[in-house]
């Protein structure tokens, strides 16, 4: 089989989860180890097609704990990997998640969201995984998520995760939805030649002084590939810079900080947002896969009726935009957050808002997408409440 | 043989150290343990064969014996507990060059990661395990696990314990294991050979070395001292080359059946990949190449 087919440079019609597959092939995944579930079985089933035809392996392992311990091998074998699920495989994910971010292995885990909890809604939509992706492992860390909101940034958003997996030698999430993963629409797969591709950064040290935990300058260590001969020790104990195990407050602060601060030092080359008519907002919508596509029309409604309501979509979840929420919050009266669960992202704009602005959180229990009038309703009755012109407004009159 | 071993270069001790992280010594192990026994006979098997020291990758998973990941001077990854054969898993299809073995405790291995384990074997992975079984969760203290004897004393079985234990050749057989040998921190040699045909195989191979943990089963039980145990095992040890293995369980101060039990021949997983696919050598393929 060509190399080639790794990437179906063309116009196609197909599914979220088609797409995601397809995006972690262009991005050169060579190793899928998954587990069937709702909604996100047909990316293993796609992967378990094309990864044969592009010298590839798939396997389907006996759960996700084993999915998830088996692709932390797998990249450190030198090879792009990745697995999908949904809720209760991301659940079973998360110990060996926390080893991913502990032993700084990259690769890319895409969680397709149902309802919860437990087995809840297998078919149906639910965005109620966000803040278990944020902090489902124990332990102090950050995490980098993608949001995608349709089957077209399901293919970019993968290469994405794999980018910044390999930029930041972490474990990155696609946090997709049942929705956008089973719609079907146009995907444009461009030539192989104009996806920005980033590989892993190889030690630039002669072996014997190389360090697989010692930290570059953006904080991210260079990391070798188990069989080029450098006897790397990789261990989720608390360790060193050479890897080796230090059970001391000390050592604890040191790497623990150093994994929590590559992130936050890196927001600004992380951080993607999509915003339109922000500037003369009094109220912006704030949302995230196929929420924001819903919210999309809501305020599209809203300025037709010459509302001035702004939105901005997180097409990265994680780390969350707090400069930006922070600064809009000054300017804006409120924000209404829709998402398909009980306020699990609104949260934190509100945290990030810091008192400056409302937060108006557009719950939904699962099953099923806001409807755009509903989402127009609450913007509209956020409006009534002039909170921030109250005074000047009474005044006026 | 190692060459340089061989024309007397370098004496045994020189060699086997080659293999440890003299830097992380001494280790954490209590005095009678028997992992070190096991680790040694496993450098000695490795020296040997002259396999390139880059061409090998241990993984563990958690608990005393998982430590040996942390001492022996080659890839080494100790994971999480369980999940030991899994990360192998992915390890060995990324880079089919790799010798990679996972070197493990009883808990690890068949309680916690037991699924993992029969499917490794059902699938005829080509990774080689050795577990160490000592009866016991050392580590966390002392308490009774899935090969505990029953009727032994543990931490959490106070009055005796009532369950029956894994018998871990039969259970490695059954899921299709194609080596599966057991021998006790006695049997030194024997360790070492069975490492070596294990290493010499394709598939999932399997070698359980029994130890003495005085410390926390050894004191409870009547074995005060690694020397009573290591008696024990040297007075109660019968060597029984292929026993079915359904029989060679294992009773509080009985028989210690040992021996190689299974030495079978099956496709293993990547000869059914290759053989539906051609050789896939992820390490040379695995990049997209330009149009």
């Amino acid at each position: 089989m060509s190399k080639e087919r790794g990437v179906l440079t063309g116009e196609h019609f197909v599914n979220g989860d088609w797409a995601c597959a397809e995006g972690a092939l262009a991005a050169g995944c060579r190793f899928f180890a998954g587990y069937p579930i709702t909604p996100a079985t047909e990316i293993a089933e796609r992967m378990s097609k094309r990864l044969p035809e592009v010298g590839g392996v798939f396997i389907q392992m006996e759960d996700e704990i084993a999915s998830m311990s088996a692709i932390l091998g797998g990249s450190w074998g030198g090879v792009k990997s990745m697995t999908s699920t949904s809720g209760p495989g991301f659940s079973l994910m998360m110990e060996n998640f926390g080893l991913g971010l502990m032993t700084e292995t990259p690769c890319v885990v895409v969680n397709v969201q149902r309802g919860g909890p437990s087995t809840g809604l297998p078919t149906l939509v639910g965005q109620a995984d966000m803040m278990q992706a944020r902090w489902g492992s124990h332990g102090d860390y950050e995490v980098i998520a993608l949001a995608p909101q349709s089957p077209q940034e399901c293919f970019d958003l993968t290469i994405e995760a794999f980018n910044l997996s390999e930029t930041f030698r972490m474990p990155v999430l696609v946090m997709s939805d049942e929705v956008v993963g089973h719609m079907t629409e146009k995907v444009t797969i461009p030539r192989l030649a104009d996806i920005r591709l980033v590989e892993r950064r190889k030690p630039t040290v002669p072996k014997e002084s190389y360090k697989p935990f010692q930290p570059t300058e953006d904080l991210v260590p260079e990391m070798c590939n188990a069989g080029e001969g450098y006897f790397i020790h990789v261990t989720g104990l608390t360790h060193n810079e050479k890897g080796y195990p230090v059970i001391t407050a000390e050592a604890q602060e040191k790497l623990v900080r150093r994994l929590v601060d590559k992130v936050r030092v890196n927001v600004d080359r992380i951080i993607k947002l999509e915003e339109r008519f922000v500037d003369d907002a009094d109220v912006i919508v704030v949302s995230y896969g196929i929420s924001a596509r819903t919210a999309k029309s809501a305020v599209a409604m809203a300025r037709a009726k010459g509302l001035r309501v702004g939105f901005l979509r997180l097409i990265t979840a994680w780390p969350f935009p707090e400069k930006q929420i922070l600064e809009l919050a000054h300017r804006v009266e409120a924000f209404v957050v829709p998402e398909i669960n009980f306020g699990q992202m609104a949260r934190e704009v509100e945290r990030c808002a810091a008192g400056h602005a409302l937060t108006v959180p557009v719950t939904h229990a699962g099953g099923d997408i806001h409807h755009p009038e509903k989402v127009l309703s609450v913007i509209e009755s956020t409006l009534k409440l002039r909170v921030k012109r109250q005074v000047p407004a009474l005044s006026a009159q | 043989m190692n060459a340089l071993l061989e024309d007397g270069t370098i004496d045994q001790e020189t060699a086997v150290e080659q293999f440890l992280r003299m830097d992380r010594l001494p280790h954490i192990w209590c005095p009678g343990c028997g992992i070190g026994t096991a680790m040694r006979s496993t450098i000695e098997a490795l020296l040997e064969m002259n396999i390139p020291q880059e061409d090998l990758a241990v993984v563990s998973g958690i608990g005393c014996t998982a430590r040996t990941a942390g001492y022996l001077k080659l890839d080494s990854f100790h994971t999480t507990h369980g999940r030991a054969i899994p990360f192998a898993t992915g390890l060995k299809l990324a880079n089919p060059k790799l010798n990679v073995f996972v070197f493990s405790g009883d808990g690890d291995l068949f309680a916690i990661g037991g699924n993992h384990l029969i499917h490794a074997a059902r699938r005829n992975m080509d990774i080689k395990v050795i577990c160490v079984n000592n009866f016991i969760y050392g580590m966390t203290g002392g308490q009774v696990g899935c090969t505990t004897p029953t009727h032994s004393k543990t931490s959490t079985s106070p009055y005796g314990n009532y369950e029956p234990p894994f018998n871990l050749p039969f259970l490695a057989a059954a899921a299709g294991a194609v080596y599966v040998a057991r021998w006790t921190t006695y049997h030194v040699r024997q360790i070492k050979r069975s490492v070596q045909e294990a290493f010499s195989k394709r598939g999932f191979c399997f070698v359980e070395v029994i130890s003495p943990c005085p410390t926390v089963y050894g004191s409870r039980n009547g074995f005060p001292t690694g020397l009573d145990m290591m008696k024990y095992f040297k007075a109660n040890s019968q060597t029984l080359a292929g026993a079915d293995p359904r029989d060679v369980g294992i009773e509080l101060g009985g028989k210690i059946k040992v021996g190689k039990f299974v030495d079978a021949e099956r496709p293993t997983f990547q000869n059914m990949l290759s053989e539906m696919w051609g050789d896939i050598g992820l390490q040379e393929n695995r990049m997209v190449e330009a149009e």
